[in-house]
């Protein structure tokens, strides 16, 4: 092994080896490593290239918050991910990980080119640098910038893996296992409360794996984690969840959990989800996250072998890795100075300790110098050097508040510490209030909004005993709230890290401070400067601030950045930082896959289809399918050989010829029954319904209230006080909630049932001159002659034995009938008439067919000929109006003003002057097509198709004062040409006289 | 995803089972005919839209499916309280000043 794994120390599994490539070069690590831990072992530092600048970069940190160490993952074809965090992403058997944002190589990157064209790219560069000329936007800045930005690549296959979702309830919700939220969850839990822990990382304990050397209840730390983790587990009411990071804290208690399941897996089981979202609703969260280390802000603080303190703690006394032989330390928190003590007791050489304040704790001092180690206090650090690895540290003492002579110090790795800042952002996602700590200079909880507590670190306590006090009480407190009778435990501390520290903007320098690089924000390259030059350019608000230089802006959400960002933008401000204020936290916490929230919801199960009765036979008999709503519909049925339009005009032959069946079964039906149902039905459709008699049926029509027309459909009087009422395919649901509406809210007086029976009844329907003679020898109970049974009559009776509702009615222009039978028996009757049908050749159609056919009869479609804008008027169907109503839904706004003006669009016929060419669905239309761009539009082409009966085209159109342009001829530019065509009046194109219909 | 007191089924349920229906205590007037083109205007169109507590309809469509009211503060996002159908509407100051804010 190399010389930075230490023996013996970490909780990695020093005898299991786990071999990995990174950019195609093989490392070992060990079992328990992380990715980012596996190649500080193996000495690599340099694990990415920034954003914008393309800067060599390193790890910073050993959590969440990264935001260098974003890789390339992958685990064969599909299952490839961008910007994985090595600092999270555990050691597995085989993982392929490639650096980011380089080309060539990670070493050697042509784009780092932008690093010393620095001055172009300046805060708001996006705003400033391509302006001029105006063309080179589109095709030479966009494509540029567009090529070399972006994070990562985007997977090029669909994912492979699966994903699962959960909802979950419970008395107590902890998130974040460390002391305090353990603590927690022992108090809850003890009480008899049921107790979510829940923790990002691999195992829990938090803090308590980076400082093992504190003495808990009389037992080492990590005795002490083992004891609490075995009492949880025995706890039956207790569940502990790893891996497993809170996104999002939304209403009244309900937790987003993302639960990371086989990434770390050597191999995941085929069976197994890859992740698994919960939503859990817990009557009490604690939230114990913990603080967030700040790094400092000074020239030079991005070269690799620049971490945090804090992280290079984690590396050593968690996975057993030394970050460097001879760091130097930079700090203005005593947290760091422990990181110091701890590398030097496991055989590093720390060659200095620089703080920026004045004094410290003698303690700390003493210790350190017993140690070796060099201590310089009330300094500044104007700079480091190195071009892959930092090899110098430089360090000027502070005098009468300047920076003096620099020094330069030799060092291999330099860990920094900027202070904590208290991890609230689950806090904020509630709308809860921060208030600024003026002790701490940190923000810390206030109002809150929720039943929540908020524990340990978070509440800017600091120390292992203090948090795990904390920690108790709020589990007590939120299992009480949650109705059980809880005590907050104690727990004795000693060997205890306590400490504090102070909160600075940039680290005052000798040097011209618009050369420097002193980074905030790694992710998006945001330094000190470009927070300074956008206040000077006028951005007063933090949010304006954050948008024009982007801090904050990565994924990682601005966790390392805001708090520095909000120092040095108050300080330019001339503010104090709760007047500047801080930007808003948004879920989610950290990134998410895309197939966490997806989960079951691909594929198959993206949406539920509906199927009727004769899917299966349509199927089976080479139906191509359309979507309709959720429903599947038959196109049209190909025989070998055949293309859509060949299929089509044989359907519509037949149909016009014989007879032709067409399953009609996803028709939206609602029965309306009650002693005031045709009271109901005179107020809800235009037409009148009173005198309409038992055994009849008319064409209704539905508007909303604003006049326009909603939906329509042949509704049938069954009996004075019972209507089947049938309505478009897509707005079924719509009209049903709709009459519900008024129903209840408005004529809660009224004595009306509404039922939806759209999957009770199966419909088929018979179209065409020899309808009658198919059907009439299956009908019983009722005569279906011409005469007894005329067009739009409608009548119970039994249809091949079974019981059916039989209307005489056709959307196609011919005789025709739909039976409606129970869903049940729909496929046999099918097959029953198909059988029968033989001797007339019979034909089954699609749903294109139909377009086709009642096009022709110029039909209307709601939803395709209309939009929503359109008035009973403006489609023609004054007639469907009853005149005498004095009110119906929407009457009152058909009188408004705009609605009689002139100037509406109105449908209309559209014929082409060449009847070979069909019009596009869609295409606008124009008076004068050489007029100058942009044109004034007329109207639109609604439905158009080849038309097999009447051997040219045919087409609908929406066209202002569309009537008054019988014959005018209007345009329709087109890409390629501009198709010519004549307007008619009518509609109707075939059969004006309606002789075949009453057949 | 907020909890929605249902006043029929009398339980706390997830908003998914719910459907928004608009601003509340907008009836239909009688007789539409006998009101001016301004008047019928506003009836249609003009919404109070508050920052506050907003009275609205909602419909447990994926329920019981009746048509209720609720007052819900817009700012905060929670709902104050929830009705039947031609209840009065409750009064807003008092909502806003009750400790719990149940919905209840």
């Amino acid at each position: 092994m190399t010389s930075y794994r230490l023996p013996n120390r970490g909780r990695v599994d020093h005898r299991k080896s786990v071999r990995f490539t990174f950019d195609g070069k093989s490392y070992q690590g060990l079992a328990g490593d992380t990715l980012a831990s596996a190649l500080l072992a193996n000495g690599v530092h340099l694990m990415g290239r920034s954003f914008k600048y393309h800067r060599p970069r390193g790890v910073v940190s050993a959590g969440s918050d990264e935001p260098n160490a974003l890789m390339g993952t992958r685990r064969g074809p599909g299952r490839f991910e961008p910007n994985t965090r090595a600092t999270i992403q555990e050691l597995r058997a085989g993982l392929e990980a490639t650096s980011q944002n380089r080309w060539p190589s990670l070493a050697f990157d042509m784009g780092a080119i932008n690093d010393n064209m620095g001055s172009l790219f300046s805060a708001g560069f996006y705003y400033k640098t391509f302006m001029w000329p105006r063309s080179f936007w589109d095709r030479v800045y966009e494509p540029i910038i567009r090529n070399a930005a972006g994070l990562g690549v985007s997977p090029t296959e669909s994912d492979a893996d699966t994903y699962a979702s959960r909802f979950h309830h419970t008395d107590v919700l902890v998130v974040g296992a460390g002391p305090a939220g353990l603590a927690a969850a022992l108090a809850a839990g003890r009480a008899g409360a049921s107790v979510m822990l829940v923790d990002e990382n691999a195992e829990p304990g938090g803090t308590l794996l980076s400082e093992p050397s504190v003495v808990i209840d009389g037992k080492p730390a990590w005795d002490w984690l083992a004891q609490a983790l075995a009492e949880l587990a025995g706890l039956p009411n207790v569940t502990v969840m790893t891996r497993t990071t809170a996104i999002g804290y939304y209403h009244q208690n309900l937790v987003g959990l993302a639960q990371r399941l086989t990434d770390h897996l050597d191999t995941a089981p085929s069976d197994a989800p890859r992740e698994r979202m919960w939503k859990v609703r817990a009557r009490e969260v604690v939230l114990a996250q913990g603080a967030l280390e700040k790094p400092l802000v000074f020239d030079g603080n991005d070269r690799p072998g620049v971490m945090l303190a804090g992280a290079a703690q984690t590396y050593l006394n968690r996975f057993g890795v030394k970050v460097g032989d001879r760091p130097a330390i930079v700090t203005a928190h005593d947290s760091a100075w422990h990181a110091a003590f701890d590398l030097a007791d496991a055989g590093a050489k720390p060659v200095a300790i620089v703080d920026v304040r004045p004094a410290v704790d003698t303690a700390l001092t003493d210790r350190a110098r017993a140690l070796g180690i060099e201590v310089l206090l009330g300094r500044t650090v104007t700079g480091t050097s190195g071009r892959l690895r930092v090899k110098s540290l430089r360090v000027n003492r502070m005098e009468g508040g300047k920076p003096g002579a620099p020094r330069d110090i030799g060092c291999d790795a330099v860990l920094m510490c900027g202070g904590w800042t208290p991890c609230l952002h689950l806090f904020s996602h509630t709308q809860s209030k921060l208030a600024w700590d003026e002790a701490l200079q940190v923000y810390l909880p206030g109002k809150k909004t929720e039943a929540v507590q908020i524990a340990g670190a978070g509440r800017g306590l600091w120390g292992i005993a203090s948090t795990l006090e904390d920690g108790a009480t709020a589990g007590a407190t939120a299992a009480r709230d949650a109705g059980h009778d809880a005590t907050a435990q104690t727990h004795t501390v000693t060997a205890d890290r306590t400490g504090s520290g102070v909160t600075c903007k940039e680290l005052p320098t000798d040097k011209d401070p618009g050369k420097a690089k002193a980074f905030i924000d790694f992710q998006n390259d945001v330094t000190a400067k470009d927070i300074r030059l956008a206040v000077r350019e006028g951005m007063r608000s933090i949010e304006h601030v954050k948008r024009y230089t982007t801090n904050g802006m990565a994924t990682d959400q601005g966790k390392m950045s805001n708090v520095n960002g909000l120092m040095i933008a108050s300080d330019a401000l001339g503010k104090a930082p709760p007047q500047v204020g801080l930007t808003t936290f948004r879920p989610p916490y950290s990134p998410t896959t895309f197939g966490t929230f997806a989960g079951y919801h691909k594929d198959a199960t993206f949406e539920v289809t509906r199927r009727t009765p004769i899917d299966g036979w349509a199927e089976a008999n080479g139906a191509a399918f359309e979507p309709v709503a959720l429903w599947r519909r038959a196109w049209y049925f190909p025989k070998p050989g055949e293309d859509m339009h060949a299929a089509v005009s044989r359907e519509c032959r037949a149909a016009r010829a014989s007879v032709g069946i067409f399953d009609a079964s996803t028709l939206g039906k609602i029965e309306v029954t009650g002693r005031d149902a045709v009271t109901f039905m005179e107020r809800m459709y235009t037409n009148p319904w009173a005198k309409l008699g038992v055994g009849r049926c008319r064409y209704g029509l539905l508007l909303g209230e604003d006049g326009f027309i909603r939906d329509d459909g042949v509704i049938g009087r069954l009996s004075a006080d019972r209507f089947h009422v049938t309505t478009t395919t897509g707005g079924a649901a719509r009209v049903l909630n709709m009459m519900e509406d008024y129903l209840q809210t408005e004529w809660p007086d009224l004595k009306v049932w509404l039922t939806s029976t759209t999957e009770q009844w199966a419909t088929i329907a018979l179209q065409g001159p020899n309808a009658r003679k198919l059907l009439e020898p299956f009908v019983e109970g009722i005569d279906i002659s011409a005469e007894a049974f005329p067009h739009m009559a409608v009548a119970e009776c039994t249809v091949a034995g079974f019981p059916a509702r039989l209307f005489r009615i056709s959307f196609t222009g011919e005789l025709g009938f739909e039976v409606n039978v129970p869903a049940r028996h729909g496929l046999a009757l099918w097959e029953k008439l198909m059988a029968a049908g033989q001797q007339y050749d019979i034909c089954p159609y699609g749903t294109e067919t139909m377009h086709v056919l009642r096009a022709e009869k110029g039909y209307i479609i709601v939803g395709q000929d209309t939009d929503g804008t359109l008035t009973p008027d403006d489609a023609g169907l004054t007639w469907a109006i009853g005149k005498a109503k004095r009110d119906f839904v929407g009457k009152r706004s058909l009188a408004r003003p705009d609605m009689v003006a002139k100037g509406r669009k109105q449908l209309v016929g559209l014929l082409t002057d060449d009847p070979k060419v069909v019009l596009q669905e869609g295409a606008q239309i124009v008076a004068d097509p050489s007029q100058p761009k942009p044109m004034t539009m007329l109207g639109h082409v609604t439905s158009s198709y080849w038309s097999d009966a009447l051997g040219r085209s045919i087409a609908m159109a929406v066209v202002v004062d569309g009537r008054d342009r019988d014959g005018q001829t209007l345009h329709v530019p087109m890409p390629d040409r501009t198709i010519t065509a004549k307007v008619v009046k009518s509609t109707v194109f075939y059969d004006p006289e309606n002789t075949r219909i009453s057949a | 995803m907020l909890l929605i007191y249902c006043p029929y089924c009398e339980q706390d349920l997830p908003e998914l089972e719910f459907a928004y229906a608009g601003e509340a205590h907008i009836a239909r007037p009688a007789d539409p005919a006998a009101l001016s083109d301004e008047e019928w205007r506003d009836f249609l169109f003009i919404r109070s839209n508050p920052k506050g507590v907003h009275f609205e309809r909602w419909r447990h469509l994926n329920g019981c499916a009746r048509f209720f009211n609720a007052a819900r503060e817009t700012v905060g996002d929670k709902f104050l309280a929830t009705y039947k159908a031609g209840e009065p509407r409750p009064d807003a100051d008092a909502l806003l000043a009750s400790p719990t804010g149940d919905a209840k």
